[in-house]
Protein backbone atom coordinates (compact mmCIF):
# COMPACT_ATOMS: atom_id res chain seq x y z
CA UNK A 1 0.00 0.00 0.00
CA UNK A 2 1.45 3.76 -0.78
CA UNK A 3 2.17 5.80 1.82
CA UNK A 4 -0.90 8.12 1.15
CA UNK A 5 -3.00 5.60 1.42
CA UNK A 6 -1.34 5.04 4.46
CA UNK A 7 -1.61 7.81 6.13
CA UNK A 8 -5.52 7.89 5.23
CA UNK A 9 -5.52 4.58 6.90
CA UNK A 10 -3.82 6.46 10.24
CA UNK A 11 -6.93 9.22 9.81
CA UNK A 12 -9.52 5.79 9.76
CA UNK A 13 -7.75 4.57 12.54
CA UNK A 14 -8.21 7.26 15.19
CA UNK A 15 -11.44 8.00 14.58
CA UNK A 16 -12.46 4.19 15.04
CA UNK A 17 -9.81 4.85 18.14
CA UNK A 18 -12.36 7.93 19.44
CA UNK A 19 -15.33 6.07 18.95
CA UNK A 20 -13.83 2.91 21.05
CA UNK A 21 -12.99 5.18 23.77
CA UNK A 22 -16.49 6.93 23.97
CA UNK A 23 -17.95 3.82 23.91
CA UNK A 24 -15.91 2.71 26.55
CA UNK A 25 -16.53 5.49 28.72
CA UNK A 26 -20.26 5.13 28.32
CA UNK A 27 -20.46 1.67 28.63
CA UNK A 28 -18.44 1.72 32.32
CA UNK A 29 -21.18 4.61 32.97
CA UNK A 30 -23.58 2.85 32.16
CA UNK A 31 -22.79 0.01 34.25
CA UNK A 32 -22.72 2.25 37.51
CA UNK A 33 -25.09 4.91 36.66
CA UNK A 34 -28.84 4.95 37.95
CA UNK A 35 -31.39 4.69 35.95
CA UNK A 36 -35.18 5.76 37.52
CA UNK A 37 -37.10 7.57 34.87
CA UNK A 38 -40.17 9.68 35.77
CA UNK A 39 -42.48 11.59 33.61
CA UNK A 40 -41.51 14.88 34.94
CA UNK A 41 -37.49 14.00 34.20
CA UNK A 42 -38.27 12.98 30.71
CA UNK A 43 -39.62 16.57 29.95
CA UNK A 44 -38.29 18.99 27.93
CA UNK A 45 -36.16 21.45 29.70
CA UNK A 46 -37.73 25.03 29.36
CA UNK A 47 -36.73 26.84 32.77
CA UNK A 48 -38.66 24.52 35.00
CA UNK A 49 -42.18 25.52 33.49
CA UNK A 50 -44.74 23.21 31.13
CA UNK A 51 -42.77 23.09 27.45
CA UNK A 52 -45.33 25.18 25.50
CA UNK A 53 -45.59 23.70 21.43
CA UNK A 54 -42.64 21.77 20.41
CA UNK A 55 -39.37 22.46 20.48
CA UNK A 56 -38.83 22.54 16.61
CA UNK A 57 -40.06 25.79 16.85
CA UNK A 58 -39.94 28.39 13.69
CA UNK A 59 -37.06 30.53 13.94
CA UNK A 60 -36.03 32.81 11.52
CA UNK A 61 -31.90 32.15 10.24
CA UNK A 62 -31.07 35.47 10.07
CA UNK A 63 -27.66 34.70 8.38
CA UNK A 64 -28.73 32.51 5.73
CA UNK A 65 -26.91 35.01 2.85
CA UNK A 66 -23.96 34.69 5.18
CA UNK A 67 -23.97 30.92 4.13
CA UNK A 68 -23.92 31.77 0.71
CA UNK A 69 -21.46 34.32 0.61
CA UNK A 70 -19.23 31.98 3.13
CA UNK A 71 -19.84 29.73 0.11
CA UNK A 72 -18.06 31.73 -2.54
CA UNK A 73 -15.09 32.66 -0.10
CA UNK A 74 -14.48 29.22 0.91
CA UNK A 75 -14.21 28.28 -2.44
CA UNK A 76 -11.71 31.25 -3.47
CA UNK A 77 -9.22 29.56 -0.51
CA UNK A 78 -9.54 26.83 -2.46
CA UNK A 79 -8.08 28.61 -5.29
CA UNK A 80 -5.57 30.51 -2.94
CA UNK A 81 -3.36 27.61 -1.18
CA UNK A 82 -1.76 25.72 -4.38
CA UNK A 83 -0.92 29.40 -5.66
CA UNK A 84 0.47 30.72 -2.64
CA UNK A 85 2.15 26.80 -2.42
CA UNK A 86 4.04 27.31 -5.57
CA UNK A 87 4.17 31.70 -5.83
CA UNK A 88 8.00 31.52 -6.54
CA UNK A 89 7.25 29.38 -9.40
CA UNK A 90 4.66 31.77 -10.32
CA UNK A 91 6.04 34.78 -10.06
CA UNK A 92 4.76 38.47 -11.38
CA UNK A 93 2.15 36.87 -14.02
CA UNK A 94 1.08 34.23 -10.99
CA UNK A 95 0.47 37.36 -8.39
CA UNK A 96 -1.03 39.73 -10.81
CA UNK A 97 -3.63 36.91 -11.98
CA UNK A 98 -4.56 35.96 -8.15
CA UNK A 99 -4.49 39.38 -7.30
CA UNK A 100 -7.19 40.13 -9.67
CA UNK A 101 -8.87 37.42 -8.73
CA UNK A 102 -8.82 39.03 -4.73
CA UNK A 103 -9.86 42.04 -6.08
CA UNK A 104 -13.04 40.96 -8.13
CA UNK A 105 -14.24 39.39 -4.79
CA UNK A 106 -13.15 41.89 -2.37
CA UNK A 107 -15.65 43.46 -4.60
CA UNK A 108 -17.87 41.38 -4.13
CA UNK A 109 -17.86 41.67 -0.52
CA UNK A 110 -18.18 45.64 -0.82
CA UNK A 111 -20.90 44.84 -3.46
CA UNK A 112 -23.43 43.01 -0.71
CA UNK A 113 -22.04 45.19 2.04
CA UNK A 114 -23.70 48.22 0.38
CA UNK A 115 -26.58 46.65 -0.05
CA UNK A 116 -26.70 46.34 3.14
CA UNK A 117 -26.50 42.13 3.17
CA UNK A 118 -23.97 42.20 5.99
CA UNK A 119 -26.72 43.68 8.59
CA UNK A 120 -28.28 42.01 10.94
CA UNK A 121 -32.07 41.75 9.26
CA UNK B 1 14.22 5.88 15.92
CA UNK B 2 13.21 5.22 11.78
CA UNK B 3 15.55 1.46 12.77
CA UNK B 4 13.24 1.04 15.72
CA UNK B 5 10.12 1.91 13.95
CA UNK B 6 10.41 -0.27 11.18
CA UNK B 7 11.22 -3.44 13.43
CA UNK B 8 7.75 -3.09 14.52
CA UNK B 9 4.74 -4.85 12.77
CA UNK B 10 1.87 -2.67 11.36
CA UNK B 11 -0.44 -3.19 13.88
CA UNK B 12 2.02 -2.49 16.45
CA UNK B 13 2.55 0.92 14.86
CA UNK B 14 -0.81 1.86 14.33
CA UNK B 15 -1.22 0.65 18.15
CA UNK B 16 1.27 2.82 19.31
CA UNK B 17 0.05 6.04 17.05
CA UNK B 18 -3.32 5.85 18.31
CA UNK B 19 -2.03 5.25 22.19
CA UNK B 20 -0.07 8.48 21.55
CA UNK B 21 -3.06 10.56 19.71
CA UNK B 22 -4.79 9.87 22.67
CA UNK B 23 -2.60 10.94 25.27
CA UNK B 24 -2.02 14.06 22.93
CA UNK B 25 -6.09 14.76 22.81
CA UNK B 26 -6.33 13.75 26.53
CA UNK B 27 -3.08 15.22 27.78
CA UNK B 28 -3.89 18.90 26.85
CA UNK B 29 -7.66 18.70 28.10
CA UNK B 30 -6.82 17.44 31.38
CA UNK B 31 -4.18 20.36 31.77
CA UNK B 32 -6.34 23.04 30.68
CA UNK B 33 -8.90 22.30 32.62
CA UNK B 34 -7.34 21.73 35.92
CA UNK B 35 -4.56 24.17 35.38
CA UNK B 36 -6.36 27.27 33.61
CA UNK B 37 -10.21 26.42 34.32
CA UNK B 38 -9.98 25.56 37.98
CA UNK B 39 -7.08 27.03 39.28
CA UNK B 40 -6.47 30.60 36.67
CA UNK B 41 -9.91 31.52 36.86
CA UNK B 42 -10.18 31.43 40.95
CA UNK B 43 -7.08 33.43 41.56
CA UNK B 44 -8.40 35.75 39.02
CA UNK B 45 -11.20 36.25 41.03
CA UNK B 46 -9.61 35.99 44.24
CA UNK B 47 -10.49 32.69 45.68
CA UNK B 48 -9.20 29.35 45.48
CA UNK B 49 -10.93 26.93 43.58
CA UNK B 50 -10.19 23.43 44.51
CA UNK B 51 -8.21 22.45 47.64
CA UNK B 52 -9.88 19.21 49.26
CA UNK B 53 -8.72 16.82 46.37
CA UNK B 54 -5.20 15.79 46.78
CA UNK B 55 -2.72 18.32 47.03
CA UNK B 56 -3.64 21.51 45.85
CA UNK B 57 -6.81 19.87 44.25
CA UNK B 58 -4.56 18.48 41.54
CA UNK B 59 -6.52 15.19 41.84
CA UNK B 60 -9.99 17.08 41.46
CA UNK B 61 -10.77 15.90 37.70
CA UNK B 62 -10.31 12.22 38.46
CA UNK B 63 -13.05 13.25 41.15
CA UNK B 64 -15.14 14.63 38.72
CA UNK B 65 -14.97 11.62 36.41
CA UNK B 66 -15.60 9.64 38.59
CA UNK B 67 -19.09 12.27 39.29
CA UNK B 68 -19.97 12.23 36.12
CA UNK B 69 -19.79 8.40 35.14
CA UNK B 70 -22.54 8.05 38.39
CA UNK B 71 -24.85 11.00 36.89
CA UNK B 72 -28.07 9.34 35.26
CA UNK B 73 -28.22 9.43 32.03
CA UNK B 74 -31.79 11.22 31.07
CA UNK B 75 -32.77 11.45 27.52
CA UNK B 76 -36.12 13.47 26.58
CA UNK B 77 -39.00 12.09 25.64
CA UNK B 78 -39.32 14.48 22.55
CA UNK B 79 -35.88 13.92 22.01
CA UNK B 80 -34.15 12.04 18.91
CA UNK B 81 -32.77 9.48 21.02
CA UNK B 82 -30.43 8.15 18.33
CA UNK B 83 -28.70 11.21 16.97
CA UNK B 84 -29.17 12.41 20.40
CA UNK B 85 -26.73 9.88 21.62
CA UNK B 86 -24.72 10.51 18.36
CA UNK B 87 -23.84 13.78 18.88
CA UNK B 88 -21.42 13.92 21.48
CA UNK B 89 -19.35 11.04 19.92
CA UNK B 90 -19.14 13.59 16.39
CA UNK B 91 -17.71 15.96 18.53
CA UNK B 92 -14.92 13.86 19.69
CA UNK B 93 -14.36 12.28 16.67
CA UNK B 94 -13.85 15.33 15.26
CA UNK B 95 -11.17 16.44 17.76
CA UNK B 96 -9.53 13.21 17.08
CA UNK B 97 -9.25 13.43 13.51
CA UNK B 98 -7.71 17.04 13.95
CA UNK B 99 -4.73 15.81 16.26
CA UNK B 100 -3.89 13.41 13.24
CA UNK B 101 -1.98 15.95 11.63
CA UNK B 102 0.37 17.80 14.19
CA UNK B 103 3.95 16.87 13.73
CA UNK B 104 5.88 16.48 17.50
CA UNK B 105 8.97 15.90 16.26
CA UNK B 106 11.59 14.82 13.41
CA UNK B 107 9.85 10.95 13.32
CA UNK B 108 7.35 11.53 16.20
CA UNK B 109 3.92 12.40 13.69
CA UNK B 110 1.03 10.17 13.09
CA UNK B 111 0.40 11.37 9.59
CA UNK B 112 2.34 13.57 6.70
CA UNK B 113 0.21 14.64 4.25
CA UNK B 114 1.29 16.65 1.61
CA UNK B 115 -1.48 19.19 1.94
CA UNK B 116 -1.97 18.90 6.06
CA UNK B 117 -2.80 23.02 6.45
CA UNK B 118 -5.68 22.25 3.68
CA UNK B 119 -6.65 18.99 5.99
CA UNK B 120 -6.48 20.86 9.19
CA UNK B 121 -8.68 23.67 7.92
CA UNK B 122 -11.28 21.12 6.37
CA UNK B 123 -11.75 18.34 9.61
CA UNK B 124 -11.51 21.93 12.11
CA UNK B 125 -14.89 22.77 10.87
CA UNK B 126 -16.74 18.99 11.53
CA UNK B 127 -17.16 19.54 15.11
CA UNK B 128 -20.16 21.95 13.75
CA UNK B 129 -22.32 18.98 12.47
CA UNK B 130 -21.70 17.88 16.07
CA UNK B 131 -23.08 21.09 17.50
CA UNK B 132 -25.87 21.49 14.96
CA UNK B 133 -27.06 17.78 15.46
CA UNK B 134 -26.88 18.14 19.25
CA UNK B 135 -28.62 21.12 18.91
CA UNK B 136 -31.29 20.08 16.52
CA UNK B 137 -31.89 16.66 18.28
CA UNK B 138 -32.75 17.56 21.37
CA UNK B 139 -36.42 19.13 20.58
CA UNK B 140 -35.28 22.15 22.89
CA UNK B 141 -36.20 26.17 21.95
CA UNK B 142 -32.63 26.64 23.73
CA UNK B 143 -31.00 23.88 22.37
CA UNK B 144 -31.79 24.90 18.84
CA UNK B 145 -31.04 28.72 18.75
CA UNK B 146 -27.74 27.54 19.99
CA UNK B 147 -27.13 24.93 17.83
CA UNK B 148 -27.97 27.76 15.05
CA UNK B 149 -26.14 30.47 16.70
CA UNK B 150 -23.30 28.41 16.53
CA UNK B 151 -23.36 27.14 12.93
CA UNK B 152 -23.52 30.75 11.98
CA UNK B 153 -20.75 31.95 14.41
CA UNK B 154 -18.24 28.94 13.05
CA UNK B 155 -19.02 29.66 9.35
CA UNK B 156 -18.38 33.57 10.15
CA UNK B 157 -14.99 32.68 11.62
CA UNK B 158 -14.05 29.87 9.69
CA UNK B 159 -12.86 32.03 6.83
CA UNK B 160 -10.51 34.32 8.15
CA UNK B 161 -8.66 31.70 10.52
CA UNK B 162 -8.11 30.01 6.53
CA UNK B 163 -6.91 33.21 4.67
CA UNK B 164 -4.85 33.55 7.70
CA UNK B 165 -3.26 30.67 7.33
CA UNK B 166 -2.61 31.64 2.92
CA UNK B 167 0.45 34.18 4.75
CA UNK B 168 2.02 31.24 6.31
CA UNK B 169 1.85 28.68 3.67
CA UNK B 170 3.25 32.01 1.25
CA UNK B 171 6.25 32.25 3.06
CA UNK B 172 7.08 28.42 3.65
CA UNK B 173 6.17 27.66 -0.08
CA UNK B 174 4.56 24.08 0.97
CA UNK B 175 1.68 23.11 2.77
CA UNK B 176 3.03 20.27 4.81
CA UNK B 177 3.05 20.92 8.46
CA UNK B 178 6.33 19.68 8.66
CA UNK B 179 7.91 21.29 5.80
CA UNK B 180 6.50 24.28 7.84
CA UNK B 181 8.08 23.65 11.07
CA UNK B 182 11.58 23.19 9.03
CA UNK B 183 11.26 26.14 6.87
CA UNK B 184 11.06 28.09 10.46
CA UNK B 185 13.89 26.55 12.52
CA UNK B 186 16.45 26.64 9.30
CA UNK B 187 15.39 29.94 8.24
CA UNK B 188 17.38 33.39 9.55
CA UNK B 189 16.90 36.55 9.93
CA UNK B 190 18.73 39.51 8.08
CA UNK B 191 21.55 36.25 8.20
CA UNK B 192 21.20 36.04 12.08
CA UNK B 193 20.14 31.80 12.73
CA UNK B 194 20.33 32.64 16.32
CA UNK B 195 16.27 32.05 16.73
CA UNK B 196 15.64 30.51 13.67
CA UNK B 197 12.99 32.79 12.05
CA UNK B 198 9.20 31.98 13.35
CA UNK B 199 6.46 32.85 10.96
CA UNK B 200 5.26 35.00 14.07
CA UNK B 201 7.16 37.89 13.26
CA UNK B 202 6.14 38.85 9.84
CA UNK B 203 2.89 37.30 10.16
CA UNK B 204 1.90 39.32 13.70
CA UNK B 205 -1.22 40.09 11.96
CA UNK B 206 -2.12 36.67 10.45
CA UNK B 207 -1.57 34.87 13.97
CA UNK B 208 -3.85 37.77 15.42
CA UNK B 209 -6.27 37.05 13.30
CA UNK B 210 -5.97 33.43 13.78
CA UNK B 211 -5.93 33.70 17.14
CA UNK B 212 -9.14 35.21 17.68
CA UNK B 213 -11.00 32.95 15.10
CA UNK B 214 -9.70 30.50 17.39
CA UNK B 215 -11.52 31.84 20.13
CA UNK B 216 -14.52 31.57 18.06
CA UNK B 217 -14.13 28.56 16.51
CA UNK B 218 -13.82 26.94 20.22
CA UNK B 219 -16.90 29.25 21.52
CA UNK B 220 -15.04 30.50 24.79
CA UNK B 221 -16.04 34.36 25.62
CA UNK B 222 -16.11 36.78 23.95
CA UNK B 223 -17.69 34.67 21.31
CA UNK B 224 -19.90 32.42 23.35
CA UNK B 225 -23.44 33.70 21.67
CA UNK B 226 -24.49 29.81 21.18
CA UNK B 227 -24.03 28.67 24.82
CA UNK B 228 -24.64 32.27 26.27
CA UNK B 229 -25.62 30.71 29.87
CA UNK B 230 -27.70 34.17 31.12
CA UNK B 231 -29.91 33.57 28.02
CA UNK B 232 -29.64 29.95 26.69
CA UNK B 233 -29.51 28.33 29.76
CA UNK B 234 -26.60 25.87 27.93
CA UNK B 235 -27.04 26.37 24.57
CA UNK B 236 -26.93 23.08 22.85
CA UNK B 237 -26.24 21.36 25.62
CA UNK B 238 -28.69 22.47 27.52
CA UNK B 239 -30.73 18.89 28.04
CA UNK B 240 -27.58 16.83 27.89
CA UNK B 241 -26.94 15.13 31.38
CA UNK B 242 -24.52 12.93 32.56
CA UNK B 243 -21.20 11.05 30.85
CA UNK B 244 -22.43 12.62 27.36
CA UNK B 245 -22.45 16.58 28.60
CA UNK B 246 -18.93 15.53 29.95
CA UNK B 247 -17.63 14.02 26.32
CA UNK B 248 -18.81 17.66 25.07
CA UNK B 249 -16.54 19.20 27.75
CA UNK B 250 -13.59 16.68 27.31
CA UNK B 251 -13.94 17.73 23.25
CA UNK B 252 -14.47 21.68 23.81
CA UNK B 253 -10.98 21.76 25.71
CA UNK B 254 -9.08 19.14 23.83
CA UNK B 255 -10.02 20.89 20.59
CA UNK B 256 -8.60 24.30 22.51
CA UNK B 257 -5.17 22.40 22.44
CA UNK B 258 -4.95 20.68 19.30
CA UNK B 259 -5.51 24.26 17.77
CA UNK B 260 -2.84 25.48 20.17
CA UNK B 261 -0.44 23.01 18.97
CA UNK B 262 -1.79 23.88 15.47
CA UNK B 263 -1.32 27.73 16.19
CA UNK B 264 2.21 27.04 17.07
CA UNK B 265 3.03 24.33 14.67
CA UNK B 266 2.04 27.93 11.95
CA UNK B 267 3.62 30.22 13.97
CA UNK B 268 5.92 29.80 16.82
CA UNK B 269 8.03 26.94 15.38
CA UNK B 270 6.29 24.11 16.32
CA UNK B 271 8.75 20.76 18.03
CA UNK B 272 11.90 22.60 16.44
CA UNK B 273 14.83 24.32 17.78
CA UNK B 274 16.72 26.74 15.49
CA UNK B 275 18.27 24.03 13.45
CA UNK B 276 21.64 25.94 13.90
CA UNK B 277 22.24 25.82 17.43
CA UNK B 278 23.75 22.11 16.86
CA UNK B 279 24.66 22.35 13.09
CA UNK B 280 21.37 20.23 12.02
CA UNK B 281 21.56 21.18 7.72
CA UNK B 282 17.73 19.82 7.08
CA UNK B 283 15.05 17.71 8.38
CA UNK B 284 17.02 14.47 8.15
CA UNK B 285 19.87 15.61 10.20
CA UNK B 286 18.12 16.24 13.10
CA UNK B 287 19.11 14.35 15.81
CA UNK B 288 16.69 11.10 17.53
CA UNK B 289 16.13 13.05 20.80
CA UNK B 290 14.21 15.78 19.40
CA UNK B 291 11.67 13.03 19.58
CA UNK B 292 11.71 12.98 23.27
CA UNK B 293 12.28 17.16 23.25
CA UNK B 294 9.78 17.76 20.29
CA UNK B 295 6.81 17.18 22.42
CA UNK B 296 7.75 18.45 25.62
CA UNK B 297 8.56 21.63 23.18
CA UNK B 298 4.76 21.62 21.63
CA UNK B 299 3.44 21.12 25.20
CA UNK B 300 4.81 24.02 26.63
CA UNK B 301 3.86 26.33 23.09
CA UNK B 302 0.43 24.95 23.76
CA UNK B 303 0.41 25.76 27.52
CA UNK B 304 1.26 29.35 26.65
CA UNK B 305 -1.64 29.76 23.58
CA UNK B 306 -4.37 28.00 25.22
CA UNK B 307 -3.18 30.35 28.61
CA UNK B 308 -3.47 33.17 26.34
CA UNK B 309 -7.11 32.12 25.47
CA UNK B 310 -8.27 31.45 28.95
CA UNK B 311 -7.31 35.11 29.96
CA UNK B 312 -9.35 36.98 27.14
CA UNK B 313 -12.58 34.26 28.26
CA UNK B 314 -12.41 35.04 32.10
CA UNK B 315 -11.37 39.11 31.38
CA UNK B 316 -14.05 39.70 28.24
CA UNK B 317 -18.20 40.11 28.60
CA UNK B 318 -19.47 38.36 25.65
CA UNK B 319 -19.88 39.57 22.17
CA UNK B 320 -23.79 40.57 20.78
CA UNK B 321 -24.69 38.16 18.33
CA UNK B 322 -24.90 41.48 15.08
CA UNK B 323 -21.40 42.60 16.71
CA UNK B 324 -19.80 39.19 15.96
CA UNK B 325 -21.07 38.63 12.61
CA UNK B 326 -20.00 42.69 12.14
CA UNK B 327 -16.34 41.88 13.55
CA UNK B 328 -16.03 38.68 11.38
CA UNK B 329 -17.38 40.07 7.73
CA UNK B 330 -16.43 43.90 7.91
CA UNK B 331 -12.98 43.65 9.81
CA UNK B 332 -11.04 40.22 9.81
CA UNK B 333 -12.10 39.09 6.41
CA UNK B 334 -11.00 42.45 4.65
CA UNK B 335 -7.99 42.51 6.82
CA UNK B 336 -7.05 38.76 6.03
CA UNK B 337 -7.35 39.37 2.39
CA UNK B 338 -4.94 42.49 2.64
CA UNK B 339 -2.36 40.52 4.45
CA UNK B 340 -2.71 37.89 1.98
CA UNK B 341 -1.93 40.44 -0.57
CA UNK B 342 0.85 42.27 1.01
CA UNK B 343 2.11 38.87 2.39
CA UNK B 344 2.54 37.62 -1.69
CA UNK B 345 3.96 41.00 -3.26
CA UNK B 346 6.43 41.31 -0.68
CA UNK B 347 7.44 37.82 -1.22
CA UNK B 348 7.38 37.94 -5.17
CA UNK B 349 9.38 40.97 -5.03
CA UNK B 350 12.24 40.30 -2.85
Amino acid sequence: MSLFLRDYLNVVWFGLAAMLLAGLLLGIAALIRPSRPSPEKLLTYESGVDPVGLGWSQSQVRYYVFALLFVIFDVEAVFIFPWAAAIERYGTFGLVTMLAFIVLLLDGLVYAWKRGLLRWV
Amino acid sequence: MMSIALEIPYWGQSLLRVLGGIGAVLLPAGTIVYLFLFKMMSFMQSRLGPMEAGPFGSMQLLAEVGKWLQKEDIIPENADAKIYKLAPVIVLVSTFLLVVVVPFGPDALFTNFSAGVFYALAIGSVSVIGILVAGWSSANKYSLLGGLRAAGQLIAYELPMVLAVVGVVIQAGSMNLQQIVVAQNSGSIFGWDGVGFPFVLTQFVGFLIFMIAVQAELTQVPFDMPIAESELVSGYMTEYSGFRFLIFFIGEFATAGVFAFIASVLFLGGWGIPFSWFGWESLDAVDGWMNIVGPVIMLTKMLVLTGIIMWVRFSYPRFREDQLQRFAWKVLIPLSLANIAVTAILKVAI
